[in-house]
């Protein structure tokens, strides 16, 4: 058995330290904790979305907050027909509210794979800097639409009253619903591993590094790319609706573009293409946010700072401070 | 819609349109010549806006305002230049994207701190106030016809920057060869600073004239900007005349779908109803222009080579 | 009768007034290696990104295994077999030699949609990339990442990754730029044995390999096909003399 990498290490280290930190926030008496954990774990799934594909597949997303608030409406708008008694549509067929989670979850993960598979179908079919600027737009097309469209809320957001419900679980304790979260984050963090070393990883991050040679072999990048960008805006989606539920409240900003911009900061304050920097990162923009936004009101003006710093000197974020460069095989 | 509301509309289309110009001119001469995408684009529009409030309310002449307003943004963008972009012209995309993403929340929490988070007003100016009234009776401020007018003026005289200058030869050079420029002795490094206070000049200048139609805050410049990219999408990255003809036809189609969407759907539906379905969709339908672009013309309507 | 698997007709390709290929026409048949030599701008280029579909045609038609190839893209004219290696190697530079193998040997025989199982317990793909690797004698830099190998090697894996394929016809876009004079000298040895396999267009400035190698010499100059013929009547050929060796005749 080889000697685990630092990165290993370090990813361990994490993984303890998530499990753990619900019984510490309890035995010191600091149940927020927990729910800023959660945070973690939500947006640290929606960083693992992202990272699919801006890190392994090179697809350089500045709209993953489309479907991070698509995942979040479908929470919202499912929950709120469930609360209501009214059907969501009656003809031609009926279709209900829910509370359960894993009916929202997967509607959720539909909806957004849904979205994703049309803006891709779209931006993919640009690169560089024409990609970046289309997804951009195309999920404030959504946030527009959200605050016009006066059924669900329009632009004051829409309310869950109760958090929705999960098997026997009691959501509502601050320790069930993070354990769920943290449960959909590894396993999402599982999924983008497999999915990396998998035969489609490997086209994946053939797209990303020489579409040239990837064509030449015989496989389209543009089907690998698209899929690629479909499975990692289900994974946003997923993250919204659990936002959503630990919110108990949607709104537009969800789909708003400094959302995009949170979801790639903090994948790349994480380190890119690192299998757990999404959670990393989440962690410091978290604690960054507790720690100076109860200091100052200006507190991005010191994250803005940070991430510039980030970017012209520390380009491997702290994963790759802390375990060294990337390992390639 | 009566013909009279349809030309009024039209010249709000074409006033927004102007606007959106302004930004997108500099947004794609960056990126034509140094190859940069910079989301920060907006903060320097904010920039212009509040310089322009600021030295109007303190001497009384929106006229220095507006002065103000080109000067303020131009000496910023200089400064974001040489501190922070020039080390992106090397980098990838992503990292300009985040960089120059952090100098949004810098500038504009650094506003914040300076001006606080209530909107300042700036006023038109008199001479300015009051309606003109048009050929055919029509009464249309004359404010937001000199906006047109002046966009068109500011259009042209780019034009003859880039067709005819000494300046604007090294600026087409730049955009074919950095390294032939390079060669023939041309400091490259000053170049792109002037080309980026030029850019950021505008973009003042265009935020200057809309603070008065609007209120001046934190933040305004980030729906233009975003226009600006669809623009750029539309136009085709690059092209100074695709920013031109693709601003008009979204600040029109915007405005004009805004005004009639609504009642079109009326003729079939309850008004209530179509209120709300008609100003979604038409909160849509610039996006869904571009989506039209892209599919027919994904190198947009003015290719760069073309 | 030769019976001609590639055959190109009339093609052409302008950009602006340039005419970077001018009506060419070529045809290789099976067994044979035909070589493609010319100056530098000749077209030679343009001309193999017109073939594996990089470059849309003006006018022409290219034919391949009796089937039109207009409007396929380049991985679908990849997959009826058309093998070509890169004038500048182009390889995944984060990949081992082997990983890189794997991925054209996963395109070609299988989907690269499977999403679950680890490339590296794939014995099937493994087994057949390390196969392919031994016989352009890289087995044992497998492990290597293609960043990391010499600029031979990579020229050597290169060629591995149009193996893997199985072409129907290699497009050869100077495989020996840059390879020492021991590694031309193994590389012409295994060319040669190579034609047997498959046919092999090939494009290459290094005379002697095209001398030693060629059953067919075609010569372009500014787009057009100046000269067409055998090894010995190309070297005869005054035209050719002329443009090409800037002799006067």
């Amino acid at each position: 058995m080889a000697s685990l990498s630092r990165e290993s290490i370090l990813n361990i280290f994490l993984t303890l330290a998530m499990v753990a930190l619900p019984f510490v926030a309890t035995a010191i008496d600091e149940p927020f904790y927990i729910t800023l954990a959660t945070r973690v774990a939500i947006l640290g799934l929606a960083g693992v979305g992202l990272n699919l594909a801006l890190g392994t597949g090179g697809l350089v997303s500045f709209g993953h907050a489309a479907f991070f608030g698509v995942g979040g409406y479908a929470a919202g708008i499912l929950a709120s027909h469930a609360l209501n008694y009214t059907p969501i549509m009656e003809s031609p067929f009926l279709i209900e509210g829910t509370n359960q989670m894993l009916i929202i979850w997967l509607v959720a993960i539909i909806a957004s794979g849904i979205v994703a598979y049309l803006i891709g179908l779209l931006s993919l079919r640009t690169s560089g800097v024409y990609f970046i600027m289309i997804t951009l737009a195309f999920a404030q097309m959504l946030y527009y639409f959200a605050i016009s469209w006066p059924a669900y809320g329009g632009e004051d957001g829409l309310s869950i009253y109760v958090r929705n419900a999960f098997l026997g679980v009691n959501t509502l304790a601050p320790h069930g619903f993070y354990f769920i979260c943290l449960g959909l984050l590894f396993g999402g963090i599982f999924l983008s591993a497999t999915l990396k070393n998998s035969r489609f990883g490997a086209a994946l991050q053939s797209a990303r590094q020489n579409e040239e040679r990837l064509s030449a072999v015989g496989v389209r990048p543009f089907n690998i790319k698209l899929t690629a960008f479909v499975i990692s805006g289900m994974m946003t989606g997923l993250a919204g609706a659990l936002f959503a539920d630990l919110n108990r409240f949607v709104s537009p900003s969800m789909l708003s573009w400094h959302m995009s911009g949170e979801i790639m900061i903090l994948v790349i304050l994480g380190g890119v293409g690192r299998l757990y920097g999404p959670l990393a990162g989440a962690i410091i923009y978290i604690l960054f946010e507790f720690i100076f936004g109860g200091m100052t009101e200006h507190w991005q003006f010191f994250l803005g700072l940070v991430l510039l710093g980030v970017v012209l000197f520390a380009r491997g974020g702290v994963i790759g401070l802390i375990a060294g460069r990337a390992r390639h095989d | 819609m009566t013909a009279a509301l349809f030309f009024e509309q039209l010249l709000n289309g074409m006033q927004f349109g102007v606007t959106l110009f302004l930004m997108a001119a500099g947004l794609t001469l960056v990126f034509g010549v140094m190859g940069l995408i910079n989301l920060a684009h907006g903060s320097l529009y904010m920039i212009g806006a509040f310089a322009c409030a600021a030295v109007a309310a303190a001497t009384g002449s929106f006229w220095l305002g507006l002065v103000a307003s080109i000067v303020a943004a131009a000496f910023a963008g200089a400064i974001i230049e040489v501190s922070v972009i020039r080390r992106l012209y090397d980098r990838d995309h992503l990292d300009q994207v985040l960089a120059t993403f952090a100098l949004i929340l810098i500038i504009s929490e650094g506003c914040r701190f300076v001006f606080g988070s209530f909107p300042l007003f700036l006023d038109v100016p008199a001479i300015l106030a009051g309606p003109v009234i048009l050929p055919g009776g029509l009464p249309y401020p004359i404010y937001r016809l000199s906006i047109i007018v002046v966009g068109g003026l500011v259009a042209l005289g780019l034009y003859l920057l880039i067709a005819k200058t000494r300046l604007g030869i090294r600026i087409r050079a730049g955009e074919a060869d950095r390294e032939m420029i390079a060669a023939l002795g041309v400091d490259i490094r000053t170049l792109y600073t002037i080309v980026f206070a030029l850019g950021a000049g505008l973009a003042g200048f265009a935020g200057a004239m809309v603070g008065a139609l609007q209120s001046v805050q934190v933040g305004m410049g980030e729906p233009v900007l975003i226009l600006a990219f669809v623009v750029i999408v539309i136009g085709g990255i690059g092209s100074i005349k695709g920013a031109l003809i693709a601003s008009i036809l979204v600040g029109v189609v915007d405005t004009l779908g805004r005004v009639s969407l609504p009642s079109m759907f009326g003729l079939f539906m309850d008004p209530s109803a179509a209120s709300s379905i008609g100003s979604s969709i038409s909160s849509m339908l610039i996006y869904v222009l571009m989506a039209v672009v892209l599919i027919f013309k994904p190198e947009g309507l003015v290719s760069q080579n073309g | 009768m030769t019976n001609p698997i590639l055959e190109i007709k009339n093609l052409k390709k302008s950009f602006g007034a340039l005419k970077a290929t001018d009506d060419v026409s070529i045809t290789l048949n099976v067994g044979e290696i035909h070589a493609l030599i010319g100056p530098n701008g000749a077209g030679k280029s343009t001309l193999i990104k017109q073939i594996c579909g990089g470059l849309s045609s003006d006018s022409g038609s290219v034919i391949f295994n009796g089937k039109d190839l207009a409007g396929l893209d380049v991985a679908e004219r990849a997959q009826l077999g058309l093998g070509r290696t890169f004038q500048i190697s182009s390889v995944i530079m984060e990949f081992s030699a082997l990983r890189n193998v794997m991925l054209a040997v996963q395109a070609f025989n299988g989907s690269s949609f499977r999403f679950f199982k680890n490339v590296r317990n794939d014995k099937v793909l493994v087994a057949r990339a390390m196969e392919i690797l031994s016989r352009v004698d890289l087995e044992k830099r497998a492990e290597i990442s293609a960043a990391e190998l010499s600029h031979g090697e990579r020229r050597q894996l290169e060629i591995a990754l149009a193996l893997a394929l199985e072409p129907k016809a290699f497009l050869l876009d100077e495989p020996m730029a840059g390879m020492g004079p021991e590694g031309s000298k193994r590389l012409i040895s295994f060319l040669d044995e190579l034609r047997k396999e498959a046919p092999i267009l090939l494009i290459e400035h290094d005379m002697d390999a095209v001398f030693s190698l060629a059953d067919r010499i075609s010569v372009l100059v500014y787009g057009r096909v100046v000269a067409s013929g055998t090894v010995d009547e190309i070297r005869a050929n005054p035209a050719v003399r002329e443009a090409y060796l800037g002799e006067t005749a």
